[in-house]
């Protein structure tokens, strides 16, 4: 078995195999393998006995459930109204410049992809950006970088 | 539904309704006509459209009628000032985002948005469009459905369709927002996914994003060649059907115009596919009988219960779905590529035709012919059995387009040999036809008598329910036949892939015994395939089916192995049913395809 036939099974087996598993599911892939593969979909499906376009219809219903191959550390920066009034596209400008990547590309060595979000909450700390699961708020263009740099230090 | 009555008044007339009644449904009792796009007679509600909305007096905001229950005391009103700007105000927004190039759309003149912006009479733009021509895809990978997504409103009537209808699941609403689309897993084209081509989305589809494959004007270019000489077939359900768009009402029986109107057209030798359909029976009848007896006397493992073949979708659909029960398939051909593989041999011959220079087209109920016809295994007369599919709708465009004046038409027959046929051929085209037409033929081979049915109706296969079931006690049978002294026929009925579904389910896990069943892809059987004239529901399926057992009753012959010219094919060329030449030129294998 393939390391996502062995991954989706154990999930499976967690979560159980009704519809309602389905997202479950998908969460702890895109957990383990950052995004959602064809092959992956087309497992889930299978075990749950959906359609694989139901599976994909959900999936590209999410924004955090990714259907494109996406580097080890994902950074979204929040792209609505508050954060883009406090200067959201300065930090964007600052990371694209210091990653060498544009919004949507992953870094070379995979270690990185720059995205957008919609709003994430912390409209009264803006601008903030996120980092897999941690939040900064109130980030500036250098703290941003700097953060980056610490993630690029840290995932080998 | 509760039999509790609930009292409401629309536009201040007073009406009782059953307690879960929607408003929409109450209106339509008084006679209010309430636009929808969304809603349909054979789907669940979706209330994404919102054409259908009201005013309801005591409520902030207009509801939508298709997706709210009448309540006690209720006062609704469907066609107030604010409800018609309102409605005007959604059509504006669905044209919006709508490629509306009406003039040069397929669907020109029977588009339910363009309808409903004439209604409404809705002038120069007022909303910006949103989503740009762009990131628009047109996908006409499959032989059999063309998928406009610039046409596309997002009402999900067909992704409905796929899934409670058919149990396919092809079709699924993709990503959010301004980039929410129709799409199949990853995007991928219609001939990569598990669409069976069954068309019933198309059916459904309120504008022109999805509409079949058409063939026109290929079929009017062979008609325009004078080396060539084109041959026509017409299905069993083309016949009940064809009147719809061409002015009668459901349920109108026009063979006899049908046949005047393709002579006009210009087609060379006007057939019938009911030929095929008595042939069929009597090769498949064997193929049943002979099963039987190769399971009861000899003993062998054989794959029972047998399955019916004339339906492409469905054909298709087991090739994904159930490829451990392809050997249940019959081995027989669908009618229409009997009829193919016949003309360009047998027919050719007997009229002193080079088939190099035949086309052969074929009038289906079916948008699943048309990928059927271009099977690799479909080539078995050394040439492509059927050239041209083209569904009812489609005639009815070719005969508005040749002028003629079709309700004036005198009744013409059907062009000999392969133009004669019984009444078990026309009730192919409803659900449990092929069944009831098997049982009038196989009962008789076997018992000598005709079936123990009144005037020939085998009542408990006809009729809408999802699975029908009957049993045949074989009694008296003659010499040859002793094996089945006693023995009781089990057969069973599914019509639409819903249906289907739960039928392969229970013969995979073994809890059905059957020996035959019958499955057709579509409600209602080929007369509400995916080929037919738009709209359908329950009520005009059922005006079709009453049409198809009148016609049957009408005909001077009822039982396929009466057809005179049946009994000649087989003595001047086929030899016997399942014989060497049967074998080589009527039947067929299956290949197993992913569902994923």
């Amino acid at each position: 078995m393939s390391n996502i036939e062995t991954l989706v099974k154990d999930l499976v087996e967690k979560h159980g195999k009704s519809r309602n598993s389905l997202m479950p599911v998908l969460q702890g892939i895109v957990k383990e393998e950052r995004f959602l593969s064809e092959e992956s979909m087309i497992m889930v499906a299978k075990e749950l006995d959906l359609s694989a376009a139901e599976v994909y219809g959900t999936a590209s219903f999410y924004t955090f459930l990714d259907t494109e191959p996406r580097g080890k550390n994902i950074v979204r920066i929040c792209k609505t109204i508050s954060c883009h009034m406090k200067g959201k596209d300065e930090i964007i400008e600052a990371l694209e410049s210091s990653m060498k990547i544009k919004v949507g590309e992953t870094s070379h060595d995979k270690k990185f992809t720059l995205l957008t979000a919609n709003c994430l909450g912390w409209c009264h700390k803006g601008p903030v950006m996120l980092v897999n699961d941690v939040v900064f708020p109130e980030i500036t263009p250098q703290k941003a970088i700097e953060v980056i740099q610490d993630y690029a230090k840290n995932s080998k | 539904m509760s039999e509790y009555l609930v009292n409401l008044k629309v536009n201040n007339i007073a009406v009782s309704v059953k307690e879960g009644t929607t408003i929409l449904d109450a209106s339509k009792k008084l006679n209010f006509n309430i636009p929808t796009l969304c809603n349909h007679p054979d789907l669940s509600v979706a209330g994404n459209c919102r054409v259908c909305v009201v005013e309801v007096k005591g409520a902030r905001l207009l509801a939508a009628s298709c997706a709210t229950p009448v309540s006690e005391g209720m006062e609704v009103f469907t066609n107030s000032e604010k409800v018609r700007t309102a409605r005007k105000h959604v059509i504006e927004l669905l044209l919006s985002e709508h490629n509306a190039d009406c003039t040069k759309c397929f669907k020109n003149g029977h588009c339910e948005l363009q309808d409903l912006a004439s209604e409404y009479r809705v002038g120069d733009h007022v909303f910006i469009d949103l989503v740009k021509s762009k990131d628009k895809i047109l996908d006409i990978s499959s032989p059999s459905i063309s998928k406009d997504d610039s046409k596309c409103i997002r009402c999900q009537r067909c992704v409905r369709t796929c899934e409670e209808l058919q149990s396919v699941s092809a079709l699924a609403v993709v990503k959010k927002g301004d980039h929410q689309r129709i799409s199949t897993f990853m995007n991928k084209p219609l001939d990569e996914v598990v669409c069976t081509n069954c068309g019933q989305c198309i059916n459904r589809c309120p504008t022109g994003s999805l509409t079949e494959r058409t063939y026109l004007d290929e079929v009017w270019n062979a008609i325009n060649d004078p080396s060539k000489h084109v041959v026509v077939q017409t299905a069993p359900a083309v016949r009940i059907g064809l009147g719809e768009d061409l002015g009668y009402e459901p349920g109108e029986r026009v063979t006899g115009k049908m046949v005047a109107a393709l002579r006009h057209i210009g087609f060379d030798s006007v057939l019938d596919t009911d030929f095929t359909a008595d042939l069929t029976i009597m090769e498949e009848g064997t193929e049943l009988l002979t099963r039987l007896k190769r399971a009861l006397v000899d003993g062998e493992k054989v794959a029972l219960p047998m399955m019916t073949s004339c339906s492409p979708g469905w054909i298709k659909f087991q090739e994904h779905m159930f490829p451990d029960l392809l050997d249940n398939l019959s081995t027989c051909k669908s009618p229409q590529q009997m009829f193919g593989a016949l003309v360009k041999t047998y027919y050719a011959k007997k009229k002193g035709i080079d088939p190099k220079n035949m086309v052969s087209v074929s009038i289906m109920p079916c948008t699943a012919k048309k990928f059927e016809c271009g099977r690799p295994e479909m080539r078995d007369s050394g040439y492509q059995d059927v050239d041209y599919v083209l569904t009812t709708r489609e005639l009815a465009m070719m005969v508005k387009q040749a002028g003629i004046d079709f309700m004036k038409l005198d009744d013409e027959k059907y062009d000999s040999i392969m133009g004669n046929s019984t009444g078990a051929a026309v009730i192919f085209g409803a659900t449990g036809g092929v069944m009831e037409a098997a049982l009038r033929t196989a009962y008789e081979i076997v018992t000598g008598r005709e079936v123990p049915f009144t005037n020939l109706k085998i009542m408990p296969v006809r009729g809408f329910e999802g699975i029908k079931e009957a049993k045949v006690m074989i009694k008296d049978v003659k010499p040859e036949w002793a094996f089945l002294e006693g023995a009781e026929l089990s057969v069973a009925i599914a019509h639409g892939l819903h249906n289907a579904n739960e039928l392969m389910k229970a013969v995979r896990a073994g809890t059905a015994s059957y020996h035959f069943i019958e499955v057709m892809g579509c409600p209602g059987g080929c007369l509400g395939g995916g080929g037919q004239p738009i709209p359908t529901s329950p009520e005009i399926r059922q005006k079709r089916a009453t049409a198809i057992y009148a016609e049957d009753e009408g005909l001077p012959l009822r039982k396929s192995h009466e057809n005179p010219e049946v009994a000649q094919i087989y003595k001047d060329f086929l030899g016997e049913p399942l014989g060497h030449k049967s074998h080589d030129l009527l039947h067929t294998h299956y290949k197993e395809r992913k569902r994923y």
